[in-house]
């Protein structure tokens, strides 16, 4: 399928590169909605690889490129189960999305994040299984899951880890901290800065690039340079699900989805 | 070096700027959230546009709990 409008998203084919833009009111929240349509993508990417060069990921939210898990859905749902259902419920959700995300990152495309606004949780973890990501300079990463009482769970650890230096890894992960472009572009997680709402034009430019290449090369390219770390991945969704089981997750979720305060942006 | 009255005119400057607000209604005192009514998506912009123009970092553990634009500009002051 060339093109297609999902409920959050949709994809389109055009001069060699594949637009996904996330569009699911008000940040592009990662629930349930956009699992099923970035999985329907999933099963329409090999038909796509086989007539682009480049794959653009971008929001049409003016929030941003995406604020992370849909946190609300999260403790609805598990509200309604046992701690042992809501925990399965749970590990079953990051198998899928560890799938799709997975499959996006080992796409044999040059893939690029085009992010503005709130990158932040899941969101940031979306933009990371690309290749680059070029951002404008109002965007911010942030990884606040520790506020939780939870670690990124959408892959993201693993991945930065094979981006940037581990100390600042530790500096995001542990003070929960958001960081602008600018500081992202100095330790290498960005590539491209762009001026406030260019992120995307600029995308596309570096996508057309791409398109002058033997495609084979690229993917292998690709391959030798992008290793996939999957049993850091597989470690991570083990040490998510057994913090998922412990009472303050809970709690944690209730204070934020009930209070969210002056900061609501982030737990 | 700036003063820190420097650094609170150029932050008022910058938020009547951003959100198209009377600069002359603006006060070092006043709660940013109320007098500009902004959410805080729109606070994180407007932490965003500070760190950039005054080229410093501002952690948002920094910044939580302040809401006025002059605890603001001594918590850009210390890192100048």
């Amino acid at each position: 399928m060339d093109e297609y409008k999902g409920k959050t998203l949709s994809w389109r084919l055009s001069a060699g590169v594949v637009e996904v833009a996330l569009n699911r009111p008000p940040a592009n929240e990662i629930g349930l909605r956009m699992l099923e349509d970035l999985e329907r993508f999933a099963v329409s990417l090999p038909a796509l690889e086989s007539k682009a060069s480049a794959l653009i990921l971008y929001s049409e939210q003016k929030a941003g490129f995406s604020a992370g898990a849909d946190l609300r859905e999260l403790f609805e749902q598990a509200q309604k189960m046992d701690a042992s259902s809501a925990a399965k419920g749970v590990r079953g959700f990051l198998e899928r999305i560890h799938a799709v995300l997975n499959r996006l990152d080992t796409s044999p495309l040059t893939t690029i994040a085009a992010v503005h606004g709130v990158c932040f949780g899941g969101g940031f973890e979306l933009a990371l299984v690309c290749d680059l990501i070029i951002a404008d300079k109002m965007a911010r990463f942030c990884f606040p899951e520790l506020r939780l009482g939870l670690i990124p769970g959408f892959g993201g650890i693993p991945r930065l880890k094979r981006d940037i230096g581990n100390a600042v890894v530790r500096d995001l992960l542990l003070t929960g901290r958001s960081v602008n472009a600018t500081k992202a572009l100095s330790v290498g997680l960005v590539s491209q800065l762009a001026a406030e709402g260019e992120a995307l034009r600029l995308a596309r430019l570096t996508a057309s690039q791409t398109t002058k290449f033997d495609r084979a090369t690229a993917a292998a390219a690709k391959l030798f340079i992008k290793p996939l770390p999957e049993d850091e991945l597989h470690r991570e969704i083990d040490i998510f699900c057994d913090l998922f089981k412990r009472p303050v997750v809970m709690e944690s979720l209730r204070k934020f989805i009930e209070n969210p305060g002056p900061y609501s942006h982030q737990p | 070096m700036k003063t820190i009255e420097q650094t609170t005119d150029e932050i008022l400057n910058l938020a009547a700027t951003h959100f198209k607000f009377p600069r002359a209604q603006l006060h070092p005192g006043d709660d940013f959230y109320k007098k500009l009514g902004i959410d805080s998506l729109q606070a994180l912009e407007l932490l965003t546009r500070l760190e950039n123009h005054f080229g410093v970092e501002l952690p948002d553990y920094e910044v939580q709990g302040v809401s006025d634009f002059h605890t603001l500009a001594e918590r850009i002051q210390a890192r100048l």
